[in-house]
């Protein structure tokens, strides 16, 4: 088949269509290539001559916002290609977040709007202290506030359906993208690109250009694996008490010395400090490369995870007091918030990226032999 | 923003003019021996740093692997390379310095910020001779202004040096238009590299004739050669042909400045080349498109207009990588002609021809495959393949300025000579006295060999005569 040219467009004509806009400045790119070997995301520009728009939605969840392609860029305003990549590629990535997820609309809300956020999660505590105040009791320890019938009644639904939305986004995504069966080693190399934050390196330059403008530094990427492992120790603490309590009849509280305490104690630190670094960096960072029009709503999602970190912190540090009622109203009305929203909120990243480092190393291994 | 007052206040150590590679060179060697340095840019902040912020590598003599570089690249090899382009138009002993001191340049501008990858996807059978910049020339010219900073080097943007002050052989200070008002800066040392003088549409008109007002400049709108043009008023010795540039055909719809890297065409070779009275012109199957663009520059250039027109067919469409403009597409020739504003009877017409002097032969578009046309002027020496199967594709061409030849002359230690002969304390880097190695003709990456070699040099030395 000869080369579809009627999908490219006039790099002199900007776009307030994020799709189209990605487009335009992804063509300049490839004709450039001068940042391949910043990340991801130009190696597989490269493997393409022109882009549908499925395309662009992988592109644009492959971009990690390094903003490394923009400080290096010739093409930056004035100029009249008028180049920021890290922020069309962002718009575009955040246009197919709001498109994939179901319902739309509520994303949409959500990823833009703080004070939606704020909302939700004031919600969320109060159906926590009314839930709290209306039902009974019983053993220890919180459950001496919240029985742990009444959580696993909240938590259940709460945590398994916002997942199953987001699977129904995800296929949306793999069929967008033009995904096929994974392998395992697509597996093994998407999963150590996110676990190392591969994207956010830098590559040679050893580091990305977040907080201190065109100098390199590793600070948000240092901050994003406290986040990103402290949320999976927290995890892991969660799903360890389960076990604990199902298969080993073991019941909480449980003492420092236990799986649940010692995953979750370095896991809340861990990402409550991570979530205070990323909202400093946040402050120092140039807005213009970032997502339009979403600053807010990302701004409010950091801040509802590092409190979910802290107030679990917080939570078994009053242990045996009177503040474990009010805070564990606290604590679990901003982990429902925090669950209920994850689909809707800037928390899709998370699945999305994968997705994209998936469908990247799938890619890569079919094209590339 | 450096302010009039800062400039004029005090008598630098050493004046740097221009702020591209050369130039940051130049002021972080000599701001690493302690003296104090000011760089003029002439373009604003987001526009410093020249042509250097078009660049993508930087030819590299090495023995063994070194950096990103394989095998090994010698310094005969290189003179080899370096002779072929230039015809000889070469001084042989700055070149073969410059050849020698580039193995110690890599690591030295890593050591300064910058830092390399591997070659470019595309560009692999430069993976031996020429290391890439990670994020190309800006974020070499970002980490070299990073690291000035770090130095305490003090930078003016919009700082525009129009005359240079010289009492005898000796250079006492500049006169500079800081964006609209007029400051004098005076210094013991002086370093010139604010490059060759292609964006001055007037001065190429003078030297090449009316014709180059239609050409496109592909780097920077700032390298006007005012300093350039003091010198010559001032008796300063030069190197270069005057009248001549680097031209190599890119597409015609770039920019008219700073089109950089992405305004280059590939489809050439595939392609039948009309003029704008639909006339063809020159065999565009001579060889692969990597040795003909520069000669395709000066081809169009000598053409009505000059623009030209590259016209293939939709097999040859996925043959190359498309340009950054997309084609301007037609189902019949006629159609492509009204679109291209060409006379539509006469395309035909030529095209008919090509096509009828066309002969069976096995077409492969990766190397010469000797698939040529009969009986036709000019002939088409390889890919010759009908213009037959709709939908048509057309591209414009025109000629892009890369750089001009003409510089000042400079010795082994970057020294400049006047009238009476060497300048007391006047060093040129880069573009500005490239002209005396580079005489004709281009070879990858030494552009940027040149304004490291000599830069730091001549940093090194006007250091060394403050001190
Ligand atoms: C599109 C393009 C791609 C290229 N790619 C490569 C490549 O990959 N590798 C390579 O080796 N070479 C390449 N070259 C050539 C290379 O750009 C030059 O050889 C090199 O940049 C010259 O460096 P320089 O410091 O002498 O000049 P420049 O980098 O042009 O710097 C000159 C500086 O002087 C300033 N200036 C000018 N006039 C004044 C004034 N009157 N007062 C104050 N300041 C002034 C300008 O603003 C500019 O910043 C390329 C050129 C172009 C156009
Ligand atoms: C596949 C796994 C993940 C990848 C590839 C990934 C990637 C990224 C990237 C590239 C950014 C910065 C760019 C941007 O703001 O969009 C980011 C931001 C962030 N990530 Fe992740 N992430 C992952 C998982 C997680 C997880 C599990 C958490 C914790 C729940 C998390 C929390 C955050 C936070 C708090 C931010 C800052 C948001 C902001 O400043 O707007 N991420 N992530
Ligand atoms: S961001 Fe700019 S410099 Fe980097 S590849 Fe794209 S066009 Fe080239
Ligand atoms: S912002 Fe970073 S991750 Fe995104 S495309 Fe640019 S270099 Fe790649």
């Amino acid at each position: 088949m000869s080369l579809d040219v009627s999908l490219q467009t006039d790099p002199g004509v900007l776009s307030d269509d994020p799709v189209m806009e990605a487009r335009r400045q992804i063509e300049i790119c490839n004709a450039c290539r001068y940042c391949e070997g910043y990340c991801s995301v130009f190696p597989a520009i490269t493997r393409e001559k022109v882009f549908a728009d499925g395309d662009i939605t992988q592109l644009a969840n492959l971009c990690h916002n390094c903003r490394g392609c923009y400080y290096a860029c010739q093409y930056t305003a004035p100029h009249e290609f008028d180049l920021n990549l890290p922020r069309a590629l962002a718009s575009a990535r955040a246009e197919s977040w709001e498109r994939l997820a179901w319902p739309g609309g509520i994303a949409k809300v959500f990823q833009a709007r703080g004070e939606a956020v704020a909302a939700a999660l004031v919600a969320g505590f109060a159906v926590m202290f009314a839930l709290i105040a209306a039902l009974p009791g019983e053993g220890e320890g919180f459950y001496a506030w919240l029985s742990h019938g009444a959580m696993v009644a909240i938590f259940t639904p709460a945590f398994l359906l916002p997942l199953a939305a987001i699977g129904v986004s995800l296929r949306a995504y793999w069929r967008e993208v033009g995904g096929t069966r994974l392998t395992l080693a697509d597996w093994r190399e998407a999963l150590d690109a996110a676990g190392r934050m591969k994207n956010l390196s830098g590559g040679q330059a050893g580091g990305c250009n977040y907080e201190k403008g065109e100098r390199y530094s590793l600070a948000r990427r240092h901050a994003h694996q406290a986040v990103f492992w402290g949320f999976l120790l927290c995890f892991a603490s969660t799903s360890a008490g389960t076990v604990l309590h199902y298969v080993f009849d073991a019941k909480a509280p449980y003492g420092f010395f236990s799986l649940p305490k010692l995953l979750g104690v370095p896991g809340g630190i861990l990402l409550t400090v991570g979530c205070a670094g990323l909202l400093m960096l946040r402050k120092q960072a140039d807005p213009e490369l970032g997502t339009p029009g979403r600053a807010s709503g990302e701004r409010a999602f950091v801040w509802l995870l590092g409190f979910v970190g802290l107030s679990g912190l917080v939570l078994y540090a009053v242990r045996g007091t009177g503040l474990t009622g009010p805070l564990l109203a606290l604590h679990l009305g901003a982990v429902l918030t925090f669950f209920l929203l994850a689909p809707y909120s800037k928390m899709a990243h998370g699945f999305y990226r994968l997705a994209a480092l998936l469908r990247e190393a799938q890619d890569k291994r079919v094209r590339n032999g | 923003m450096t302010d009039a007052k800062t400039l004029s206040a005090e008598t630098w150590d050493v004046v740097v003019v221009g702020g591209g590679n050369a130039g940051l060179c130049a002021a972080i060697e000599a701001a690493e021996t302690g003296a104090r340095v000011v760089i003029l840019e002439g373009a604003p902040k987001v526009y410093r740093g020249g042509n250097s912020r078009h660049t993508r590598n930087f030819r590299c003599m090495h023995h063994g692997p070194l950096g990103p570089l394989i095998d090994t690249y010698d310094e005969e090899e290189f003179w080899q390379d370096l002779l072929r382009v230039t015809k000889g138009e070469t001084d042989e002993s700055l070149a073969r310095h410059v050849i020698r001191q580039s193995a110690e340049c890599l690591p030295w501008m890593e050591a300064h910020g910058v830092r390399f990858q591997k070659s470019l996807s595309g560009t692999l059978s430069l993976d031996r001779t020429n290391a890439f910049f990670l994020g190309g020339g800006k974020a070499l010219v970002n980490a070299y202004y990073l690291t000035a900073q770090d130095l305490g080097v003090t930078v003016a943007y919009e700082a525009t040096v129009k005359h240079v002050g010289i009492d005898a052989a000796k250079a006492t200070h500049l006169e500079v238009d800081l964006a609209g008002e007029t400051v004098t800066v005076k210094g013991r040392a002086f370093v010139l590299a604010s490059g060759g003088f292609q964006s001055d549409l007037d001065w190429l008109a003078r030297a090449w004739g009316p014709a180059a007002k239609n050409f496109l400049i592909r780097g920077t709108p700032y390298n006007r050669g005012l300093v350039l043009k003091d010198m010559l008023d001032h008796g300063a010795e030069t190197v270069g042909d005057p009248t001549q540039c680097h031209a190599v055909a890119i597409d015609g719809r770039a920019p008219k400045y700073d089109g950089g890297i992405v305004t280059r065409l590939d489809c050439v070779p595939f392609s039948i080349v009309v003029n704008k009275d639909g006339d063809r012109f020159y065999d565009e199957g001579e060889d692969v498109w990597p040795k003909r663009y520069a000669i395709w520059g000066r081809l169009v250039a000598a053409q009505p207009d000059q623009v030209a027109y590259s016209i293939i067919d939709s097999r040859s469409i996925d043959l190359f990588m498309p340009s950054v403009y997309p084609p301007v597409t037609a189902d019949t020739i006629p159609g492509l002609a009204q679109q291209l504003g060409l006379p539509g009877p006469k395309l035909q017409q030529t095209i008919e021809a090509f096509n009828a002097a066309c002969r069976p032969g096995t077409f492969h578009p990766q190397e010469l495959d000797g698939v040529a046309t009969e009986g036709i002027t000019p002939p088409k020496t390889n890919w010759a393949r009908p213009i037959a199967e709709p939908p048509f594709y057309a591209y414009e061409l025109r000629p892009g300025v890369t750089f001009t030849y003409l510089g000042l002359k400079v010795d082994l230690k970057a020294r400049t000579t006047g009238p009476q002969g060497q300048y007391d304390n006047i060093w040129s880097a880069g573009e500005m006295m490239a002209g005396s190695i580079l005489g004709q003709g281009y070879l990858a990456g030494f552009g940027m060999t040149i304004g490291t070699v000599f830069g730091r040099i001549a940093g090194q030395e006007a250091a060394a005569h403050v001190a």
